[in-house]
Order: C-alpha cells, then sequence, then structure tokens
C-alpha cells in the first residue's frame, strides 16, 4: 500500500496538486491559530479572559465563527471606487504570503521546493505585499485610505533595506543561498547563527515587524487616527484575506528568522535520523516563541510617528545592517 | 521634577514589557486575583444594596398626590386615579373617600433614574431596588405599568448598615 | 526634538522641495471619529502629512442645558447638572450647590462638607484615570486602557455603594447631601449616610490606586516611543494659556501653579495638605505627568479625609420647597478638566431666572486652531487627546 502512494506522489502532477492543497489549507489554519493566540495572550496581559463561549470553555471556535461571519457579509464596493484594482487588492497581498510557503523549511527534505535562490526569492516576493497595500489604499476613493495607502507605501519600502541587509550577515556565514543550506551549514558548524549575529536578528525582527505594519509600526493603519488607514474601505471576505494575509505572514516571517538565525528545525541535542520527523515540531517552537514575541510587542508599545519610523530605518537600523555586514564578512575571511 | 530619561537607552520600553509579561503570568496562574472580568451571563456581580436599578411602587401607601409625576424632570410618570367610597367601619359612621390608582406607569424609556420621585413622595409608596435586568426589545415594553411596578417590591434589599 | 512655534509656522507656509508642487487637501476628521472624544468635527487643510489649519465645529452636543435650566426647578436641576461633564459626575454638581447656597445663606454642616470633598476627590480620580485610559489608546497602546479601568472601577464602586449611581450620583442637595430615603415598605427611612465598610474599603482602594499610578508610570512614563511622540509636541506657553483661558492640569503643565482649591474655599480644602503639580514645558507629555501626579495627590486627599470626618447632620435645615431670594452670584470650582463656574441669577422662584454655565473643555479646546497650525496629521490626535476635553461639557 504504502509503495502504491509513494508511486503516485512520485508523478510530478499529483505531487504538485498535493502541495498547493496542503498549502491551502495551512494557511487558514495558522491564520486562525496564531489569531487565537494573539486574542487569548493580549487578554491575559489586560486582566482579562479572551474568547471564551465560542465552542465550549476555551472558546477556540472564535475564529472560525469570525470567519463565517466575514463571509457572509456585504460585499461592498465604495461608488468612486476603482472596481479592478480594489478587487484585486487583495489577492495580491494574499499572493506574497502565500508564496513565502514553498521555501520555508520544515525538515531536511520537507519543503515544498528547495530553491538554490531560496531567501533571495523569499525577500523578492515578499515585495508584492507592497504593491496591494499602495493599490489598496488608492483605489478606494477615500482621503483617509489614500493617507494610509501612502504612508504604507513610504514604510514599506523604506524596511525593505534593512530586511535584506540583516539577512546577508547570515547569508555570508552559511555560503549558500538556499534555505535548507543555510540550516544545514548551522548544523555543521553547531551553533545557531543567532549567537554571533544577534545584531541582525534584531534588525530582521524589526524590519519584520515593519513590513506587517504591526504596532510599533502600524500608521498605515492607525486606527485610532485613520479609522483603518487603507483597510477602511474593506468588509466581508476582502478584509478577511488582509487580516489573514497578516497572520499568515507573522508566520511566515517568524519562520524565515528561526530558519536563518536560530537553527530552523535543528536543535543542538538532535541527531539527524530524528529530525526528520522532529524537525517540524521544533520549527514551530520556534515560530511560535518569535511571534509569541510580536504580540507582546504590539500589546505594550504605542505606535511610532511617520517621520520617526523613517528616521529610524534610514539612519538607524540601515547602518547598522551594513556594518554588520562588514564586521561578519572580515571575519569570514580571517577565521 | 520628572526625571523619566534616565538609564540606558530602551530602559523604559524593557519596563514596559516587563509590566505586561508580568501581568499576563499573574491573570494566568492566580486569576483569583487578578483577573478583573466576570463571563456574565454565566457569573453575574451582584450589585450594592443602594444600587438605582428600578423603581418599585407600593400600590396600598400610594394616595395620588401626583407629587412625583409633578416634580419628574423627565415627566415620564404617568398617573391616573380616582375616588372612591368606602363603607365605614363602623355603621352610621363617616363615609371614607380615599383615592385609588387606576394608572401608575413609569416610562424606563425616559427615566433619568436621578431619583427624585423616589424622595419627595411623603407616603413612602416609592423605593429603589438594584434589579437591572429588564431590557426589552421593544421601546413600548420599557412602559412598566403598576402590576409590574408592585412586583418589584420583592426585589428592593435591606437599608445597609451606616459607618459608626 | 523640539521646534517652537515659530519655526512650526514657517514650515508650514514652506513647500516641500522646489520642484514639487503637492496639492493641499482638506481633510475631514468627522464627527464620527475613534479620538475626538465625543462628536467634535475638525476641517483640516492639510499638505501631505503637515496641516496648514485645523478649523472646529462643534455643537453636535448641544442639549440646551441652559434654557432647561430656566424652566427645572433647583432639585431637578441638581438632576441633570453632573451629565454636562459626564465623565467626572460628580464634580459637576458642587459649584450649583454652592453658588444656591450662598444666595440662601445657609452654613453647610461639616460631615456633609468632608463628604462632599471626599466624593469630589473621587471624581476626579475617576475622570483622570479616563485620561490615562485613552490618550495612551490613541497613541497607539491598548493595555493602559485596561489597567486604568480596572482602577476606576474601584472609585466607581466607591461612588456605587454611598450614592447609588456610578457616573451620576444625584448626590447633592441644597444645604448638604441626601439625608434620607426608603428602604422598603416594612422600614423606617434610614439616613444615606456612609454604608458601614466604606472607610475601610476605601483606604483600601486608595493603596491600590497609588500601586496602579505606579504601574501606569512603568508601563507609559519612560517608553522611548511615548517620548518621541510627546515631548515637544503642542507647546503652549503660559502667556498664550492665559490668553486663551486654559485652566486646570493644561494650564497647570505650563507652569503655573495655580489651583483652585488652593484659591477658593468652596470645601474645607486648607484643612489637607496636598500639593500641586507642575509641568516644566506646556508639552503633551507634561500634561499627562501633571494628570497622574493629581491622581496621586487626590488619592492624598481622599486618605487625610477619611481618617477626620466629624459626626452630625448631613443637611441644614431647608425648607421642603427650595425658593431662593433674588440675587445674582458666580461660584467656580477645581473640575477635573479644568475651572467650571455657574453664574446664577436667581429672582426668588422656583427655578433659576438664568444659569450661565462656564465649562472649562469649551475654553480648553478653544486652542485648538492656534496649537495645531503647521503639524504633522498624528500630532493633532496627540495633542487633542492630551487636552483632555469632552464634548458634552464643551456643548452643554
Amino acid at each position: 500500500m504504502p509503495e502504491v502512494v509513494l508511486d503516485l506522489f512520485s508523478n510530478f502532477w499529483v505531487s504538485l496538486v498535493g502541495k498547493i492543497l496542503l498549502v491551502a489549507l495551512m494557511i487558514p489554519l495558522i491564520g486562525m491559530v496564531i489569531g487565537f493566540a494573539e486574542m487569548k495572550l493580549s487578554a491575559k496581559m489586560q486582566n482579562r479572559v479572551g474568547p471564551y463561549f465560542a465552542g465550549g470553555r476555551w472558546g477556540w471556535a472564535q475564529l472560525i465563527a469570525d470567519g463565517v461571519k466575514f463571509f457572509q457579509k456585504e460585499d461592498l464596493i465604495p461608488t468612486d471606487a476603482d472596481r479592478p484594482v480594489f478587487k484585486t487588492a487583495p489577492i495580491w497581498v494574499l499572493v506574497g504570503t502565500v508564496a513565502l510557503f514553498v521555501v520555508i523549511p520544515f525538515g531536511p527534505d520537507l519543503i515544498f521546493r528547495d530553491l538554490d535562490v531560496g531567501i533571495f526569492y523569499a525577500l523578492a516576493i515578499s515585495s508584492l505585499s507592497t504593491i496591494g497595500v499602495l493599490v489598496a489604499g488608492w483605489s478606494s476613493a477615500n482621503k483617509y485610505s489614500l493617507m494610509g495607502g501612502l504612508r504604507a507605501a513610504g514604510q514599506l519600502i523604506a524596511y525593505e533595506l534593512p530586511l535584506i541587509l540583516a539577512v546577508v550577515g547570515s547569508v555570508i556565514l552559511a555560503g549558500t543561498m538556499s534555505m535548507t543550506g543555510i540550516v544545514e551549514a548551522q548544523i555543521e558548524s553547531g551553533y545557531p547563527y543567532v549567537i554571533f549575529q544577534f545584531v541582525g536578528f534584531a534588525i530582521f525582527m524589526i524590519a519584520a515587524l515593519a513590513e506587517l505594519t504591526r504596532i510599533p509600526f502600524d500608521m498605515p493603519i492607525a486606527e485610532s487616527e485613520l479609522v483603518m488607514g487603507y483597510l477602511t474601505e474593506y468588509s466581508g471576505f476582502r478584509f478577511l484575506f488582509f487580516f489573514l494575509a497578516e497572520f499568515a505572514n507573522m508566520f511566515t516571517m517568524s519562520a524565515i528568522a528561526a530558519t536563518l538565525f536560530l537553527g530552523g528545525y535543528w536543535l543542538p541535542g538532535l541527531a539527524e535520523s530524528q529530525l526528520a520527523y522532529l524537525g517540524p515540531i521544533v520549527l514551530m517552537a520556534k515560530v511560535f516563541v518569535l511571534v509569541f514575541v510580536m504580540i507582546w510587542f504590539r500589546w505594550t508599545f504605542p505606535r511610532f510617528r511617520q517621520d520617526q519610523l523613517q528616521s529610524l530605518a534610514w539612519k538607524w537600523l540601515i547602518p547598522l545592517a551594513l556594518l554588520n555586514i562588514l564586521v561578519t564578512a572580515t571575519f569570514k575571511v580571517l577565521l | 521634577m520628572a526625571d523619566e530619561r534616565r538609564g540606558f537607552p530602551g530602559r523604559g520600553m524593557l519596563k514596559g514589557l516587563w509590566v505586561t509579561l508580568d501581568t499576563m503570568f499573574k491573570t494566568i496562574f492566580v486569576p483569583g486575583k487578578h483577573l478583573r472580568t466576570v463571563n456574565y451571563p454565566k457569573v453575574k456581580e451582584t450589585p450594592v444594596p443602594r444600587a438605582r436599578g428600578v423603581i418599585a411602587l407600593d400600590q396600598e401607601a400610594c394616595t395620588v398626590c401626583m407629587l412625583c409625576a409633578r416634580q419628574c424632570p423627565d415627566w415620564c410618570i404617568y398617573i391616573e386615579g380616582h375616588k372612591e367610597e368606602q363603607a365605614p367601619e363602623t355603621p352610621g359612621g363617616r363615609i371614607k373617600v380615599r383615592a385609588t390608582l387606576d394608572r401608575f406607569d413609569i416610562d424606563y424609556a425616559l427615566c433619568m433614574y436621578c431619583g427624585i420621585c423616589v424622595e419627595v413622595c411623603p407616603f413612602d409608596a416609592l423605593f429603589w431596588s438594584p434589579e437591572y435586568e429588564y431590557s426589552e426589545e421593544k421601546m413600548g415594553a420599557m412602559l412598566h405599568d403598576k402590576d409590574r411596578l408592585q412586583d418589584w417590591l420583592h426585589t428592593v434589599p435591606k437599608a445597609p448598615g451606616l459607618e459608626p | 526634538m523640539t521646534i517652537d512655534h515659530d519655526t512650526l509656522r514657517h514650515m508650514s507656509e514652506a513647500s516641500v522641495s522646489v520642484e514639487l508642487e503637492t496639492a493641499e487637501m482638506t481633510l475631514n476628521i468627522g464627527p464620527q471619529h475613534p479620538s475626538t472624544h465625543g462628536v467634535l468635527r475638525l476641517v483640516a487643510r492639510v499638505d501631505g502629512e503637515r496641516v496648514h489649519d485645523v478649523r472646529p465645529v462643534i455643537g453636535y452636543m448641544h442639549r440646551g442645558y441652559e434654557k432647561l435650566s430656566e424652566v427645572r426647578s433647583y432639585p431637578q436641576i441638581t438632576a441633570l447638572l453632573n451629565r454636562i461633564d459626564w465623565v467626572s459626575g460628580y464634580a459637576n454638581e458642587i459649584p450649583f450647590m454652592v453658588a444656591t447656597e450662598k444666595l440662601m445663606e445657609i452654613e453647610v454642616p461639616e460631615r456633609a462638607q468632608y463628604i462632599r470633598l471626599i466624593l469630589t476627590e473621587m471624581a476626579r480620580i475617576s475622570s483622570h484615570m479616563v485620561f490615562m485610559a485613552s490618550y495612551p489608546l490613541e497613541l497607539g497602546a491598548a493595555t493602559p486602557l485596561f489597567f486604568a479601568l480596572r482602577e476606576r472601577e474601584r472609585v466607581l464602586d466607591l461612588l456605587e455603594s454611598v450614592t447609588g449611581g456610578r457616573f451620576h450620583p444625584n448626590f447633592n442637595r441644597i444645604g448638604g447631601v441626601k439625608p434620607i430615603a426608603g428602604a422598603g415598605p416594612t422600614q423606617k427611612k434610614t439616613p444615606q449616610d456612609l454604608p458601614a465598610g466604606f472607610l475601610m474599603e476605601t483606604r483600601e482602594a486608595m493603596d491600590q490606586i497609588l500601586h496602579a499610578a505606579d504601574q501606569l508610570e512603568d508601563l507609559v512614563a519612560g517608553n522611548e516611543i511615548i517620548l518621541a511622540r510627546t515631548k515637544g509636541i503642542g507647546v503652549l506657553p503660559l502667556e498664550v494659556a492665559a490668553a486663551f483661558g486654559v485652566s486646570g492640569p493644561n494650564l497647570r503643565a505650563s507652569g503655573a501653579a495655580f489651583d483652585l482649591r488652593k484659591v477658593d474655599d468652596y470645601l474645607p480644602y486648607d484643612r489637607f495638605d496636598f500639593d500641586v503639580p507642575t509641568g516644566a514645558n506646556g508639552d503633551c507629555w507634561d500634561r499627562w505627568w501633571v494628570r497622574l501626579q493629581e491622581i496621586r495627590q487626590s488619592a492624598r486627599i481622599i486618605s487625610q479625609a477619611i481618617e477626620g470626618i466629624p459626626s452630625g447632620p448631613l443637611q441644614a435645615k431647608v425648607p421642603k420647597v427650595i425658593k431662593v431670594p433674588a440675587g445674582e452670584t458666580y461660584v467656580r470650582a477645581e473640575n477635573p478638566k479644568g475651572e467650571m463656574g455657574y453664574y446664577l441669577v436667581s429672582d426668588g422662584g422656583q427655578g433659576p431666572y438664568r444659569l450661565k454655565i462656564r465649562s472649562a473643555s469649551f475654553s480648553n479646546l478653544s486652542i485648538l486652531p492656534w496649537i495645531l497650525e503647521g503639524v504633522l496629521v498624528p500630532d493633532i490626535i496627540a495633542i487633542m487627546g492630551s487636552l483632555d476635553f469632552v464634548l458634552g461639557d464643551v456643548d452643554r
């Protein structure tokens, strides 16, 4: 029986359809789990309980209920809005997120496609979401959305650079851009790269928060000023796409950070054979630690003003990242 | 005066992070002291005895003097009454005339819960009760008639003891 | 970085660069908005993110208090007045009571004055806690909201146990506080004095509030992001504040140690020992800081007051139907939002002839066009929040 299944999956088209289905299933599931974790954790930080009634005592069905609620809402498009652009904006954002799943290594052979330029591809594809955000703000025919969209454009473009530069240090140490290759290099050297690349790790996490437009970098959304920024006119399932994309993007950014800096699916005590089935669990654990840190930051800090945000990126993060590259490269050559 | 910038840069943010984390652990592991919400409607907090929830009417005591209706700032009390003759207690005695209520409605959609009617009644016919769960689906149902107001009477609590 | 007002005005007139021509946009920060503390409309002309000028449009919440006062009697007006500044309910009734008692020449018993003072300071804590909750929320931090409202619940529970109402106590009567009320058809009327356990609960609550003030200070005061958003923003020099009639914590943050509790004697504040906090620069951070310190000082006053409440009657002897002799007077008090005054003109009837309400938020709001010129759009929210006005108080 297993040989028949394996034979079937060795057929390229069957395995392709299987992979697509798996990704399509994982995105909403991960989005719901992380969303639920955010609701419960933020509630505990504020002396509350969080979701309680939906689905019994733990309220685990809250996000499923929310998803159904969003789906059955009326599809409102403002009269003056640019209809085709308005409709495609959420798709841009979701594509930019889903495409990142392809290069996340869950285990030594558990990766959708081990590209040779894995991390390069990941950073390039994640920039697609920027277009989605900008056109969402522009096409909404609403001054608040326009301001939110423009703020988003400035912010996302400004923080692309620290994101990319922070990654370069890890790539230099590993010597390869393939994601599995970077994890293998960390296994070989025996320590996760965060020990020497802590500056790069910090810059990557800050830039990732800015790319996700989460507090403290959530000027484009800025609930208390711009109502919802570029998301103001979106309701129903279009809003659901943005919402889901944000949580799924949290997962992918944390997974990339875990792979590049924390050792991915490897833990210092594990043997090679155990990695095949323990690997995904290890990666998930690291991802959830990083997601917890993101949630923690969101509920503690207020938001930066736009010019302060920009000066943080251009005047602090980029020079630091360049310095990091310089030092790493020097040490790599000398040692 | 305010020395908020002492220490290394980032100290303020780390203190804030610590406060949030500390609250989170305390709420998860010591909920008795730190969880500050109750899951209404499964758990209900009891209001204090003096809480102003609803006004109860004692029809026996009311003499249709109309003071409460006159003093209400919102004019939300509607009273109608008539005079009834009652048979004398002893034969050959004086016929007593008593005013009885036909209608005593309080419109809780207008009422602003100020308590002037309760205070001004010279015959102690109105009382405060802390009951608050009487919301309706129609505005018209917020008009409580005299029998409903009489029903609230059993929820009027004893007065709390006073500070010595 | 700190920019003074003249530089800001210069910057608002300069264009972005030589070649780039940017158009001006009229942004309506409309009556329905998450951050305008009520139904306030700001018509702002912005150029990108920089504001050229702002015109506030008020009146969406006008309820006609002064006209209402002409057709209601004194006890009825007392029930209505605490809805002017609904966040600090009890404090709105006090100046009106003192004005009526002044015209009637009644002396309020000591116990009633102490109770009034304690409840007023509790209303002050309640109002400042709402500020502590909503101001960081406007800046983006969601957690201080819950911490501050959690503490405010303690004060509201105490208010409710004494008066029966959390926000609208309606506990004042001409000549004192409410003396007796019914408790059931089979019971005698009882005095509405402090209920048993009140003193102990108040002591505990004040300790908790001081602890919460420390927690809020840790969470918010030193936070670098808050400092970047509020230091040097919305600087209000003292002369400008005095010229516009700004009062309360906003004035004290600009440097003037002027507190009506120390100046006027509408309540016996001179028996208690408390400081008047002031700010150094008059920016948004100072206004936040002054209110945090005022919470601490109010807790201090309450702790002293409950130790020494005298016994005695709760209300002076007043006739059943209140008629105030003809005359006019103006009494002002230190409301949590600022100076609130009532100008009462009486012609001897059951209700006032004219009641003019000088509300604190109206004057505090009037500096918006001056202070918002040349700032960035996010700063509009930061500055408006720090002025802490309530539209019910502005529009009456």
